[in-house]
């Protein structure tokens, strides 16, 4: 539980990180911590320089932006679940922020630090794939927009270069029902296995928490909606595309089987 | 169940605990907390493999590295041990105990077991040159599965004895074949006791401090037994024991696991003698779950003889319990500690009973709150039910025909309970349950098909603590005795100083046992002052465990202060000049009878400190000292019921109602005897649903961490509904029995009962613990096929 020698830089803006973040091959942001810090304190990362953005306050915030809501990367899951603009017009990004960890967990970690930890297993980046959402980023060669579907590249890897920055996290207003089927065995837990439903443009879309490397879309579910199947039909197919992993949770079997389940109920809640 | 008697002030009220100002205020003094001049910081460096011989230790990169004062391998430590760490029981005259020295110096035999030390002046730089050390290993067949380890041609822990076999221990009673013979019907079941992990809020820490002008040495410890350690600990060293101190301070819990002599004990005490300066070792949470001892592992195979309408005849038990790789302080008695219990609270006429204790490449296993007790109880309990599905009868009314009513009884295993009031606790859960609502409910949902089905289960249990009497440990070959010390003094100013070898790591000892005293003596509570934890201080002592610092130590100081109010008698009646038979004594207060002439104890405290005016021959001061060993156990026994929820889509068992009706005996502080309950209901529900420690083919513990290893939180237990009957026990005259275990030892086979209830409609009868989702889902396909 004692992290190996590391340094220090506390960034004043994004322009400030980035440029610390280029100062070493082997730099790390640190945002709220609680993704990172475990990891050090087991010596799987050993990073020699720590950029802290934590006090980077004009990156914690929820806008409107028109058809979208713009939530600043540094926002913390305790604001994010309590925000009633996001309550009112994007309510499962609202509740699924409620379901992290624990209160200590929520008033700590941030949007943009789970999105950036890239855990399959961690719910905002299964929703915000649901979602389409768009995420900006600022690296040394300027400002740019990543898609959602773009970003989760591989397990605890994404479309960030080293020396990038997550800023804004955009989602869209909702004007169907939406939910974030999760399961659990204690409160605190990551997911065994989750779905996120979202109806939206005439469509259902859906996405996976813990059943493959990234979070990944049911794209065989969605089809099968789209040819109007019913709920236990169309979540026959949540195992399409997948790759759920075994361990002391449950095995990739029993993963298959929780996810077919959730995604029923979760197909039932929207259509009830 | 606030229940003060008449002439009490403090016994049966829930006094607030003394403990709390300065542990919630985070004043409390861990090892964590204390630092000494000159300190150095171990770190222990540990076998990655589960078994493996050691061909080279190379610490050069260790000893040049910043920071670094001196860092060894164990040949080089060889010289410090007198002898090996202990085991103080061994169950038979034959066992095998291999060696077990502090650190392994020729072959690692689990993950985790320490091959060199570190010292430097910080602790992270302890940490950064532990990772220097260059140890080549051979790896060798492991075996961590105690099932595989039993069989012929397992790869052997121990190369030198031959065999993983350490002991097989056995005793019968009654026409065992006969009764199963002329059985109608005989039940047969097979359990796994999974391998737990104590996980102690506080990991565990050392800090040990040498004298240079004297070679002494104190010695610092999150522990629960600083006297077991004193006097095991000076032969480990070869040192005596006046040279040796042991101070428990603020001890964060330890549910059994701090009931034991460990290597960083010995270690940081050696390497102290031997450099000089303090050494401070605080272990961190991954290094717990690898370094610090297991709890059960075991597997059961029971069997229930009865008539077809139920009534139980005998029972036969056969364990096969994982020791880990070596014997720690009490590994191989661990399982016999249920050894008499597996007929439960029943009466039956034949008793058979083995249990085999197997070496395996795991952590050593040891005492886990219960110890032995809630794997004798889930095996009866789980036992009742299938009985209770074989002669189609109610599980209720199969306990109730079986039940011992009458008391003293003397249980067919050869050992008296007694008191107890089983069927009254059974009629009171019932009662708070509403039993006959509950089915409905239960028919209702089964009738709809709704997903998420209803279980009850039972447990009616009883449990023998208060260790122990001490003949009855000599019997066992347990290597000491059972009782404890106490001593009380009042000083000039009233004050009353109270000393107990009974040492708190969590329990509330300062105030329940202040309570005690404050009543015998008519003062009030806060005037006690409670001593307790320091060798010098209290140098004699047997510690806490097994439930016994109220039923054994608490009766040492009521007896002790029973002899302050004898030798008060005489001075008061000196005093007021009149005969010590014209006393009544109440409240501290010896009264004339008929008169208002009267003086209290703390008065002649007064007249004894000053020694001006006492009777001839009396020795100045007022101070009484008495060592208690118990005549019998204590038996708390009762009726614990769980209602579960299972989700048969996903396999999720949740409890949702839980009921618990203890007979503790008298109580001395309600609110101090819920939180135990509480916590040990909530440990035991740990057990039937979530904690498990695995290991992996490679002898890895997989899930070595609180993100893996399932601890419940109070997110995943319902509100209790606690409540009590009394059968005092006439075994001591306080009428205690104890409480730190009953939770645990009564909770888990209510609710797996609960979860098997829950599906018994689908098919199932059995769903190895912890009921994971996985397991359930999994029993409820196979029940379909």
């Amino acid at each position: 539980m004692i992290p190996a020698a590391f340094d220090y830089e506390l960034a004043g803006n994004i322009d400030e990180a980035i440029s610390l973040l280029g100062q070493s091959g082997e730099a790390k942001l640190i945002a709220g911590g609680h993704s990172l810090l475990p990891l050090m304190r087991l010596r799987f990362a050993q990073p020699d320089l720590l950029v802290d953005i934590g006090r980077i306050d004009d990156l914690s915030y929820v806008r409107d932006a028109g058809d979208s809501i713009a939530v600043g990367a540094m926002t913390r899951h305790a604001d994010v679940a309590a925000d009633p603009l996001l309550g009112a017009d994007c309510g499962i990004l609202a509740e699924t922020a409620a379901q992290i960890g624990d209160p200590q967990v929520r008033h700590r970690g941030t949007l943009g630090g789970s999105i950036a930890h890239a855990d399959p297993a961690s719910d905002l980046p299964t929703v915000l794939l649901a979602l389409d959402a768009e995420f900006d980023v600022r690296g040394p060669a300027g400002d740019r927009t990543i898609a959602a579907g773009d970003f989760f590249t591989g397990f605890l890897e994404s479309a960030l270069e080293p020396t990038d920055v997550l800023t804004e996290v955009r989602v869209p207003k909702l004007d169907g029902p939406a939910t974030y089927a999760k399961y659990n065995r204690r409160a605190q837990d990551w997911a065994t296995v989750a779905v996120a439903a979202v109806q939206r443009n005439g469509g259902t879309a859906l996405a996976l928490t813990n059943m493959a490397a990234t979070p990944v879309r049911a794209l065989g579910v969605e089809q099968a909606l789209a040819d109007g199947a019913d709920a236990a039909t169309a979540a026959a197919r949540v195992g399409e595309g997948t790759n759920p992993p075994s361990d002391t949770n449950g095995s990739a079997e029993y993963r298959a089987h929780l996810a077919t389940v959730l995604t029923r109920r979760a197909l039932e809640q929207l259509s009830a | 169940m606030s229940v003060v008697e008449e002439g009490r002030t403090y016994i049966g009220a829930s006094v607030p605990r003394k403990e709390d100002a300065t542990l919630l205020t985070g004043q409390g003094r861990f090892v964590e907390n204390l630092t000494a001049p000159g300190m150095m910081h171990l770190a222990v460096v540990r076998s990655p493999f589960a078994h493996a011989e050691i061909t080279e230790v190379d610490l050069s990169q260790v000893r040049a590295a910043k920071g670094v004062v001196a860092a060894y391998s164990g040949a080089e430590l060889a010289d410090e041990w007198a002898g090996p760490l202990p085991c103080a029981w061994p169950v038979t005259e034959d066992i095998k105990i291999p060696d077990h020295f502090p650190l392994a110096s020729d072959r690692a035999r689990y993950v985790g077991d320490g091959v060199a030390v570190v010292l430097a002046e910080s602790r992270a730089a302890a940490k950064d040159a532990a990772e220097l050390a260059s140890i080549s290993y051979e790896p060798l067949e492991s075996v961590t599965d105690v099932a595989l380890a039993a069989r012929p041609g397992a790869p052997l822990v121990h190369e030198s004895l031959d065999t993983n076999e350490s002991y097989t221990w056995a005793m019968s009673a009654g026409e065992v074949d006969t009764v199963f013979g002329e059985a109608d019907v005989v039940v047969k079941e097979r359990y796994r006791q999974q391998r737990l992990v104590p996980n102690a809020i506080e990991p565990r820490g050392v800090l040990v401090e040498p004298v240079a002008s004297t070679g002494e040495l104190t010695l610092t410890s999150s522990t629960q037994v600083p006297h077991i350690l004193r006097t095991t600990l000076s032969g480990v060293l070869g040192m005596p024991e006046a040279k040796l101190r042991v101070i428990a301070p603020d001890v964060g819990g330890g549910f059994g696991s701090k009931l034991d002599v460990y290597a960083e004990e010995a270690l940081c005490l050696a390497l102290a003698r031997k450099l000089g300066r303090p050494v401070k070792w605080v272990e961190e949470r991954s290094e717990a779950f690898l370094a610090t001892i297991h709890g059960r592992d075991v597997l059961q195979e029971i069997e229930l003889a009865a008539t077809s309408e139920g009534k139980i005849t005998g029972v036969r038990a056969r364990l096969t319990a994982s020791m880990g790789a070596y014997l720690q302080l009490a590994t191989p008695g661990i399982p016999l500690l249920g050894a008499w219990l597996y007929g439960g609270c029943y009466e039956m006429e034949a008793y058979d009973f083995s249990c085999t204790g197997v070496f395996t490449n795991t952590t050593p296993t040891d005492a886990y709150r219960g110890a032995g007790r809630p794997e004798s109880n889930y095996a009866i309990e789980r036992t009742v039910d299938a009985l209770a599905r074989e002669v189609g009868k109610d599980p209720v009314d199969v306990r109730r025909l079986n039940f011992i009513k009458e008391f003293p009884a003397t249980i067919v295993s050869g050992l008296e309970i007694d008191s107890g009031d089983f069927e009254g606790a059974l009629d009171r859960g019932l009662e708070l349950l509403d039993y006959e609502d509950f089915r409905r409910e239960q028919a209702a949902r089964r009738a709809s098909g709704d997903p998420k089905q209803l279980g009850v289960g039972f447990s009616t249990y009883v449990e023998m603590c208060g260790l122990a009497p001490s003949r009855i440990l000599g019997a066992l070959r347990y290597g000491a005795g059972g009782w404890e010390a106490a001593t009380v003094r009042i000083l000039p100013t009233g004050t009353v100083q109270i000393m107990s070898g009974a040492t708190p790591h969590g329990q509330s000892h300062a105030t329940t046992f202040s309570q005690i005293v404050a009543d015998e003596l008519g003062v009030d509570v806060d005037s006690v002052e409670y001593f307790s934890g320091d060798t010098a201080v209290v140098p004699q002592g047997m510690d806490t465990y097994g439930s016994r610092s109220l039923a054994v130590g608490g009766i040492a100081l009521h007896q002790a202060a029973g002899k302050i109010v004898d030798k008060a008698r005489l001075i008061a009646a000196h005093q007021l000049e009149v005969s010590p038979d014209d006393f009544e004594y109440e409240g501290g207060r010896f009264t004339v009878k008929g008169t208002d002439r009267s003086m209290t104890v703390t008065e002649t405290a007064f007249h004894a400190w000053t020694a001006h005016n006492l009777p001839d021959g009396m020795e100045p001061g007022l101070e009484g000292a008495s060592v208690y060993d118990p005549p019998n156990f204590s038996w708390p026994g009762g009726c614990h019921i769980a209602v579960a929820e299972v989700d048969t889509e996903t396999g999720d068992a949740r409890v949702i109602r839980y009921i618990a009706v203890d007979d503790v005996g008298n109580v001395i502080n309600p609110a101090v005897v819920a939180g135990q309950v509480h916590g040990g209901i909530t440990q035991g529900v740990a057990q039937a649903l979530y904690e498990e420690a695995v290991y992996d083919s490679e002898g890895n513990l997989v899930n070595g961490s609180l993100t893996g290893y399932l601890v419940p939180s109070a997110a995943e237990v319902p509100s209790y509904e606690v409540d009590h009957v009394v059968a005092a026990s006439p075994t001591n005259p306080l009428g205690v029995k104890g409480v730190g275990e009953t939770g645990t030892i009564a909770s888990t086979p209510a609710v797996v009962n609960a979860v098997v209830d829950a599906l018994a409609h689908l098919g199932v009868t059995e769903i190895e613990m912890p009921t994971s989702p996985e397991r359930v889902w999994r029993a409820i396909e196979e029940a379909k096929r």
